[in-house]
């Protein structure tokens, strides 16, 4: 491997979050971005082709290394390491509004949801994958809330963008009403 | 506004409206006359289902997120399109299934009931020929249902990612948060007993106070403004505190003045920051 792949796998290696490709680029300043990018893709396929027990992930709009999927279930039985726990289908039906819709007042989610979420946008917020992006104009100003780069994470998405825009879900494809 | 609440087999679909709204209206049997229907819901159940005994109030919902989350699956269960939602059969069958449920008590289940009931009685209402300007009262519900059902596809994507992500591990080591890193200490022996013999040289002759206990007079400093207040009216904080103050009479004068304006025996206010305080005596007429 050339010296700059082992940099950015020791880089990678030492951190516990995703790395940002502009602070891959901070480390490596004389690099362009296209030798690093063309680095990080010899180190996945380091990983991928000889075969490891950990992969490259691109998550968040940077970089990770992941123990493979097929190791977890090992890794948990020997309490190594745990998963994080499941978010309930109301905290995901919450975050999915937000993800969509954001940035969004606590009204307009539960119109959607059809039941109040005082209390789920309180732990989202808590377990930071959301966070208070502004507030509303009109009466009493209410808070408006977005996604956060660990809901990116957490989902292993790159950015928002990667989910499918709202018209490209399979509901949108039905028929529009038709005026009775 | 007064709607009825018709309970039997009201017409479902739209087309067939006008032909079956007569027979609809003479075979209703009406429950709730005079009653709005979002306060009445439950008056419109069945009268087939026999009586529940009263229960406490569902927190948990396992099987359901909410009642848009019920109301999709009903739909769904029965084989409904959902742009021509049988509204009398489906809002029959969602009471039904929120008594079988219990969630009878859950006012955001509640809320859909009477939604549905709402919906069940506009299009009852004769349309007058008006048939142009005429908006399905179902539109704004399958808006919301439709709007939920791509919401819960979003949350089957995310579920997905979630748990792709859960099931691969990232370095587990966290820095604790706050915490600084700090190079190892280079000191030389010498520079380490200069500043060992500098500490001794400070602390050979320690500075000793004397502390006196003054306790506060603040019942005193009570009586003395009760006495000033009432010769005069409208007094300054300099009217009271000598200069030459000692800092215990200016604390007891400041705790006096301050439960003496709790009482409501005095106004104080303070024009702009720093400047002195005025005195006023509360007329009793005034007082709280």
């Amino acid at each position: 491997m050339i010296p700059l792949v082992k940099l950015l796998e020791a880089a990678l290696f030492a951190s516990p979050r995703p790395i940002p490709v502009e602070e891959l680029s901070v480390l490596a300043p004389e690099a362009s971005p296209a030798e690093i990018a063309s680095a990080l893709d010899t180190l996945r396929e380091h990983y991928d082709v000889d075969g490891h027990g950990v992969e490259l992930a691109e998550i968040g709009g940077g970089w990770q290394i992941l123990t493979r999927a097929e190791y977890t279930e090992a890794i948990e039985r020997a309490q190594l390491a745990a998963r994080p726990q499941r978010l309930s289908a109301a905290a995901l039906e919450t975050l999915a509004i937000i993800a969509y819709r954001q940035p969004i007042g606590r009204t307009e989610v539960e119109e959607i949801r059809g039941v109040a979420v005082g209390s789920i946008l309180k732990s989202l917020q808590e377990r930071a994958l959301i966070d208070v992006v502004g507030r509303a104009e009109g009466l009493g100003r209410p808070l408006l809330y977005g996604t956060t780069s660990l809901f990116l994470e957490q989902f292993a998405l790159r950015h928002l963008e990667e989910l499918p825009r709202a018209d490209e879900l399979a509901i949108a494809l039905r028929p529009a009403p038709q005026p009775l | 506004m007064s709607e009825r609440v018709l309970e039997g087999t009201g017409p479902d679909g739209v087309d067939d409206m006008l032909e079956t709204r007569h027979a609809g209206m003479s075979a209703a049997v009406e429950t709730g006359t005079s009653e709005p229907a979002p306060e009445s819901p439950a008056a419109a159940a069945p009268a087939a289902a026999e009586p529940v005994a009263p229960v406490s109030f569902v927190v948990d919902l396992p099987a359901f997120a909410g009642p848009l989350d019920l109301l999709l699956s009903l739909i769904r269960d029965e084989k409904v399109d959902i742009y021509d939602i049988p509204i009398a059969h489906i809002a029959k069958q969602f009471l039904l299934r929120i008594r079988v449920l219990q969630l009878n008590d859950a006012a955001e289940y509640l809320e859909l009931a009477a939604r549905l009931l709402r919906i069940k009685a506009q299009m009852l209402l004769p349309r007058h020929g008006e048939v142009e300007t005429w908006e399905d009262p179902r539109a704004e519900l399958v808006r919301r249902l439709l709007e939920y059902q791509q919401m819960r596809e979003v949350v089957d994507i995310l579920e997905r990612r979630g748990d792709e992500r859960r099931s691969r591990f990232a370095r587990a080591y966290l820095p604790e948060a706050g915490e600084a890193v700090s190079a190892p200490l280079a000191l030389s022996l010498g520079e380490l007993l200069t500043a060992v013999d500098r500490i001794l040289r400070v602390t050979r002759e320690p500075t000793v106070h004397t502390v006196i206990a003054r306790t506060l007079d603040v019942a005193g400093a009570i009586a003395m403004v009760r006495d000033a207040i009432t010769a005069r009216r409208h007094m300054r904080w300099s009217d009271l505190v000598a200069r030459d103050a000692e800092p215990w009479q200016i604390l007891s004068m400041l705790l006096a003045l301050l439960e003496l304006a709790k009482l409501g025996e005095l106004r104080l206010a303070q024009p702009r920051p720093f400047a002195s305080v005025e005195i006023e005596h509360d007329s009793p007429g005034e007082a709280a």
